[in-house]
C-alpha cells in the first residue's frame, strides 16, 4: 500500500511492577484507518496515551515519519487525540473550542476563522457555533470534538472509544459518518475501542491487544477467517469450540470423534488442542462430501432478521452447537425445537489452535 | 409527607427565626433610629447613622480596614489556591489526608491562633531570635503590632478556608480538559490562564468573599496583633456597642457590613453563572 | 514543585502552633530560652479558680447547646430533605447561621436580649450557640440524607412498620454516624466561639467562658500559663474533629 506514517518499536510502559504495554511494535500507514483493539485492561488506552505524548515509554520508540517523537511534550506534537469524555471547555462555546488549538498556533485570525467555518461545514456544526457544550446532545458533542481536532491538520488522529458514550442506534450511523470524514480529509485515524464490531466494520486494518501484548495485526477480514489465537478468536465474532488432542488431519474429540482439519505449523499431533469454527460457516443436513459431520437435537430458535440462529445439543461439546442458518435456507428445511437435525462443516472450515 | 416534614422543621426554624432573624431584622430597625442623649435608642426616625459612615473620619477607617483586608485576601488566595492545586495534584487517596491536616487549623481556637503569632513575633519572639541566630545584632525589629503583623495573622488564620474553597473545584475539574489543551497545543502556562483558572474562579471568588467580610469584620486581630493601632470595621461595630454606646451608629456599620458581604457575594454568583456556561437569551433565539 | 508548595504550606499552617506547644512545656517559662522539659505550667493550671470556673462554663455551654442543635438540627436535616421541592429561602435561613460575620450575630443578640430586659448569662449564651450550631448538624446530616435511599423507609412501611418504628429501626441506624459527627463538630465550635459569647454573656465574672478567659489573659501579655491552657484546648478540638471526621468521612469538605 503506501509508506509507514507511524513505527511503534518495542514500546513497553511499566506502571510500579505493571506492564500496561509490553514489548509491542506496530507500523501504522499513511491515510490508514487503525483500529487499536482489546478488552478493557489492556494496555490499548496506554499506548494511545504515549502516542498523544501523555506517557513516554519505559522503553522502545515511537517513530513518526521516522523521527523518534517519544520524549517530545503533547503540545509540540502534530498528533492528536479525540477524548473519551470529548473533554470539550466547558466555558467556551462551540466555535471557540474549535478555534482553541488554532490560537495556539498562532494563525491570523481571518484564516483562523476561514479554516474553522470549513471544518464547522464539514462535520454539519454551524448552526451551533455559539452554543455552549452543555447545550449539545451527545452525537453532536462528538463531532465537536471531532471537528476540534481535526481543525488543525494533524499528521495523525487518534480517538479514544470515541462512539462509546453515544446510544447504539447513532453509533452504527456514526461508524459510517467516521469513515467518510476520514476518507475526505486524508488523515490517518487510530481509534481505540473494545466494541469488535465497530472494529470490523470501521478499521482497513486493526491490532488485538490483551494484558499488554499484541496478539494479532492485520485486516479485519484476515483476522475474522484466521485468528492467531483460541483468544482472537473468541474475542472477534462468535466461535464454536471443542477441546481435544492434535492428531495429524485433525482433533480427536472427547467423545472420540475426529474434527477434520488443518494443524497450525506450531502445533504437534499428541498436544492439547481446540478445533473451532464459526456458527455460520456449519450447515443443515450437510452433503455427503462434508468431513464434519453430526446429528444433535435442536434446542433453542432464535430469529435475527436475515437469518436464524440454532441452538443445538450434541455429544461433541458440552456447550450448545451454535448454528447460523440464512432465513431462505431455514424455510427450505424448516426446524423446530426439540427436531434431531444432522449438522456438518468444511475441513478447510475448522480453525485448530493450541490450547 | 409535607406536614410530617414541616413538622420536623419546626423547631428549628423557630428557633433560627426568634433568635436570628428577628434580632438581625431589629439591627436594621436600629440603624434607623436615633441615638439617645444618655446612650441607649430613642426612636425617631433618622438616616444620620449611614451619613456618618461617610463622614471623613469613617470613611478612612473603612478605606484603611478594606486595604488591609484586601492584602490579606490577595494574600491568602494566592497561597490557598496554589496549596489546592498541590493537593489536588496528589495521589488521590492522599488527598483527604491532605485536606483534613489544611483544615485542621481552622476548627481550633481563633484567639489561641492568633496569639501563636504574638509568641512568633514579639520582641524577644521566636522571629527575633532566628535573626540573631543569622549573626543579626541589632535592636530587635518591631514586628508585632504592625500592619503586617495584622495581615500575617488575617491570612494565617483565614488559609485553610481558601484552600478548602479552591480545592473544591479543582478536584472537581475533569483532569482531560487540561490534556485536550496540551493536546491542542497549549503550553502549560497557556493551559492553565485559558482552562484551569477560568473553570476553578468561581470558587476563588466564594473563597475570597468570606475572607474579606470576615477580615473586614474582624476585631481580635486587630486588637491582639494590631495592638489596637489598626481599626477595622469590627474594631468599630465592637466600640459602639461596648464603648461609646452608641447602637444605632453601629448597627449602621454592621448593616454595612452585611451589604458588603452581600454585593459581593451577588457579583460572585453572576460570575459563576457566566463561567459555568448557561444559555444565554440570545443564543436560546437561534 | 507541588510538594515543596505543600511542604511550605504546611510549615506555615503548623510551625507556630508547634512553637506554643513546645513553649507550654519550658520550664523556665520563658519564651526564649529552653530551660527544660517540665508539667509545672499544667500543673499551675489547675490551681487557678479562674480559669477552673471558665472551663466548666465552657463545658457546660458547649453541652446543653450541642444536644439542643443536635436534635433540632437533625430534625430540620429529616425535614428538608424530606421536602419534594426546593425553597431558595428556606435554603437562605438554614445556611445564614454559617456565613454571617460573628460580630453582626452577636451585637444583633445583645441588642435583642437587651431590648427584652433579659438577664443575660450562661443560658443567653447556649441560646446564641444553638442558632450556628444547628445549621452545622443539620449541613452534616444533609450530606448524609443525600445519598439515603428513601424506598427503604417505603419498603419498612410495606412490611408493616409504624412511622416511629421505621424511624428507630431504619432511618436512625444509618443517619446515626452522621448525627454524632455533626455534634462532635457543634460541641468543638462551642467550645471555641468567643465573639457571641462574649457580647451575650452580660456583665460580671459568672459566666465567663474559656475563650473569654483566654481573650483577658492574652490582652495582660505572653504567659506560660497560656501556653499550657491553649495546649490543651487545641488537643480538645483535634480529638473531637478526628473523631467526627472518622465517623462522617469528607464531612470537613462541607
Amino acid at each position: 500500500m503506501t509508506r509507514t506514517l507511524l513505527a511503534i518499536d518495542r514500546v513497553t510502559k511499566n506502571f510500579g511492577r505493571i506492564a500496561a504495554v509490553d514489548d509491542v511494535s506496530l507500523a501504522i500507514r499513511e491515510n490508514e484507518f487503525f483500529a487499536l483493539l482489546g478488552p478493557s485492561g489492556c494496555g490499548k488506552t496506554t499506548l494511545l496515551r504515549m502516542l498523544a505524548g501523555f506517557e513516554t515509554p519505559s522503553a522502545g520508540k515511537i517513530l513518526l515519519d521516522g523521527k523518534d517523537i517519544s520524549a517530545v511534550p503533547p503540545n509540540r506534537r502534530p498528533v492528536n487525540l479525540m477524548f473519551q469524555s470529548y473533554a470539550l471547555f466547558p466555558h467556551m462555546t462551540v466555535r471557540a473550542n474549535i478555534s482553541y488549538g488554532l490560537e495556539m498556533e498562532r494563525l491570523p485570525a481571518e484564516k483562523i476563522r476561514a479554516r474553522v467555518d470549513e471544518i464547522m461545514a464539514t462535520t454539519q456544526l454551524s448552526q451551533l457555533a455559539d452554543r455552549k457544550p452543555e447545550q449539545l446532545s451527545g452525537g453532536q458533542k462528538q463531532r465537536v470534538a471531532l471537528a476540534r481536532a481535526l481543525v488543525k491538520r494533524p499528521r495523525l488522529l487518534l480517538l479514544d472509544e470515541p462512539l462509546g458514550a453515544l446510544d447504539k442506534k447513532l453509533r452504527g450511523a456514526m461508524q459510517m459518518e467516521l469513515k467518510r470524514l476520514q476518507h475526505e480529509v486524508g488523515i490517518t485515524f487510530i481509534v481505540v475501542t473494545h466494541d469488535q464490531e465497530e472494529a470490523l466494520v470501521m478499521a482497513d486494518r486493526m491490532a488485538v491487544l490483551k494484558d499488554g501484548h499484541l496478539l494479532q495485526c492485520d485486516t479485519p477480514h484476515e483476522i475474522y477467517e484466521r485468528p492467531a489465537d483460541r483468544f482472537v478468536a473468541d474475542f472477534i465474532g462468535v466461535m464454536n469450540f471443542c477441546e481435544g488432542s492434535a492428531e495429524q488431519y485433525g482433533v480427536r474429540a472427547a467423545n472420540d470423534a475426529l474434527i477434520a482439519g488443518t494443524l497450525p505449523d506450531d502445533l504437534s499431533p499428541g498436544s492439547a488442542a481446540i478445533a473451532a469454527v464459526r456458527p455460520e460457516r456449519v450447515a443443515l443436513s450437510p452433503t455427503a462430501d462434508i468431513a464434519n459431520r453430526v446429528s444433535g437435537t435442536v434446542e433453542a430458535l432464535a430469529y435475527h432478521g436475515l437469518d436464524l440462529q440454532l441452538h443445538i445439543r450434541t455429544a461433541l461439546t458440552e456447550k450448545p452447537f451454535l448454528v447460523r442458518v440464512t432465513a431462505d435456507a431455514a424455510n427450505r428445511r424448516p426446524v423446530k425445537a426439540g427436531d434431531t437435525v444432522e449438522i456438518g462443516w468444511a475441513a478447510e472450515d475448522t480453525r485448530i489452535f493450541r490450547n | 409527607m409535607t406536614s410530617r416534614s414541616t413538622l420536623l422543621m419546626a423547631p428549628a426554624l423557630a428557633w433560627l427565626t426568634g433568635l436570628m432573624v428577628v434580632p438581625c431584622a431589629l439591627v436594621l430597625a436600629l440603624a434607623f433610629f436615633r441615638r439617645g442623649i444618655y446612650g441607649g435608642v430613642e426612636y425617631t426616625f433618622t438616616l444620620e447613622n449611614f451619613a456618618q459612615v461617610f463622614d471623613p473620619l469613617y470613611a478612612g477607617i473603612f478605606l484603611n480596614s478594606a486595604r488591609i483586608a484586601g492584602t490579606a485576601t490577595l494574600i491568602a488566595v494566592v497561597i490557598g489556591y496554589a496549596a489546592a492545586y498541590a493537593i489536588a495534584a496528589a495521589p488521590r487517596h492522599r488527598q483527604p489526608i491532605y485536606l483534613f491536616f489544611a483544615v485542621l487549623p481552622f476548627w481550633s481556637n481563633y484567639l489561641i491562633r492568633t496569639y501563636a503569632w504574638i509568641v512568633l513575633l514579639n520582641r524577644e519572639g521566636l522571629v527575633t531570635q532566628f535573626l540573631r541566630w543569622f549573626g543579626y545584632t541589632g535592636e530587635p525589629p518591631s514586628m508585632l503590632y504592625t500592619e503586617g503583623a495584622v495581615i500575617a495573622g488575617l491570612v494565617y488564620n483565614y488559609l485553610p478556608f481558601v484552600i478548602l474553597a479552591c480545592y473544591a473545584p479543582l478536584s472537581r475539574l475533569n483532569p482531560e480538559l487540561a490534556e485536550a489543551s496540551r493536546d491542542l497545543g497549549g503550553s502549560a502556562f497557556t493551559t492553565f490562564r485559558r482552562i484551569v483558572l477560568p473553570l476553578t474562579l468561581p470558587g476563588i471568588a466564594a473563597g475570597a468573599v468570606f475572607v474579606f467580610v470576615l477580615s473586614i469584620g474582624n476585631f481580635v486581630t486587630p486588637a491582639l496583633l494590631g495592638g489596637g493601632r489598626f481599626q477595622m470595621i469590627g474594631n468599630l461595630v465592637y466600640d459602639q456597642f461596648l464603648t461609646a454606646n452608641d447602637w444605632p451608629f453601629g448597627a449602621a456599620l454592621s448593616m454595612v457590613l452585611i451589604a458588603i458581604m452581600m454585593l459581593l457575594l451577588t457579583l460572585q454568583a453572576f460570575a459563576a453563572e457566566r463561567a459555568s456556561g448557561r444559555a444565554t437569551v440570545r443564543e436560546e433565539a437561534v | 514543585m507541588n510538594r515543596a508548595i505543600l511542604v511550605a504550606v504546611f510549615a506555615f499552617l503548623y510551625i507556630p502552633i508547634a512553637v506554643l506547644v513546645a513553649l507550654s512545656f519550658n520550664e523556665g517559662g520563658l519564651p526564649t530560652v529552653w530551660s527544660g522539659f517540665s508539667f509545672k505550667w499544667y500543673v499551675s493550671l489547675a490551681s487557678n479558680n479562674d480559669i477552673l470556673s471558665a472551663a466548666l462554663n465552657t463545658l457546660i455551654v458547649a453541652i446543653v447547646s450541642t444536644a439542643i442543635a443536635t436534635l433540632l438540627g437533625t430534625l430540620l436535616a429529616l425535614g428538608v430533605e424530606m421536602r419534594r421541592k426546593r425553597g431558595s429561602a428556606l435554603e437562605a435561613l438554614i445556611f445564614a447561621p454559617m456565613i454571617i460575620p460573628d460580630i453582626v450575630l452577636a451585637i444583633a443578640l445583645l441588642s435583642f436580649f437587651s431590648m427584652l430586659d433579659v438577664t443575660m448569662g450562661l443560658h443567653t449564651i447556649v441560646l446564641a450557640h444553638v442558632v450556628f450550631n444547628i445549621a452545622f448538624v443539620c449541613s452534616v446530616v444533609r450530606a448524609r440524607l443525600k445519598s439515603f435511599d428513601w424506598s427503604i423507609t417505603e419498603a419498612s412501611a410495606d412490611l408493616g412498620a409504624s412511622a416511629v418504628t421505621t424511624f428507630r429501626r431504619i432511618t436512625l441506624p444509618v443517619i446515626l454516624p452522621a448525627v454524632v459527627a455533626g455534634a462532635l463538630l457543634a460541641f468543638t465550635l462551642s467550645v471555641d466561639e468567643f465573639i457571641i459569647a462574649y457580647f451575650t454573656a452580660g456583665a460580671g465574672r459568672a459566666s465567663t467562658t474559656l475563650p473569654m478567659q483566654i481573650y483577658s489573659m492574652i490582652r495582660f501579655g505572653i504567659t506560660p500559663e497560656i501556653n499550657a491552657l491553649a495546649t490543651i484546648v487545641m488537643a480538645v478540638s483535634v480529638i473531637a474533629l478526628t473523631l467526627s471526621q472518622r465517623l462522617n468521612r469528607g464531612m470537613i469538605g462541607q
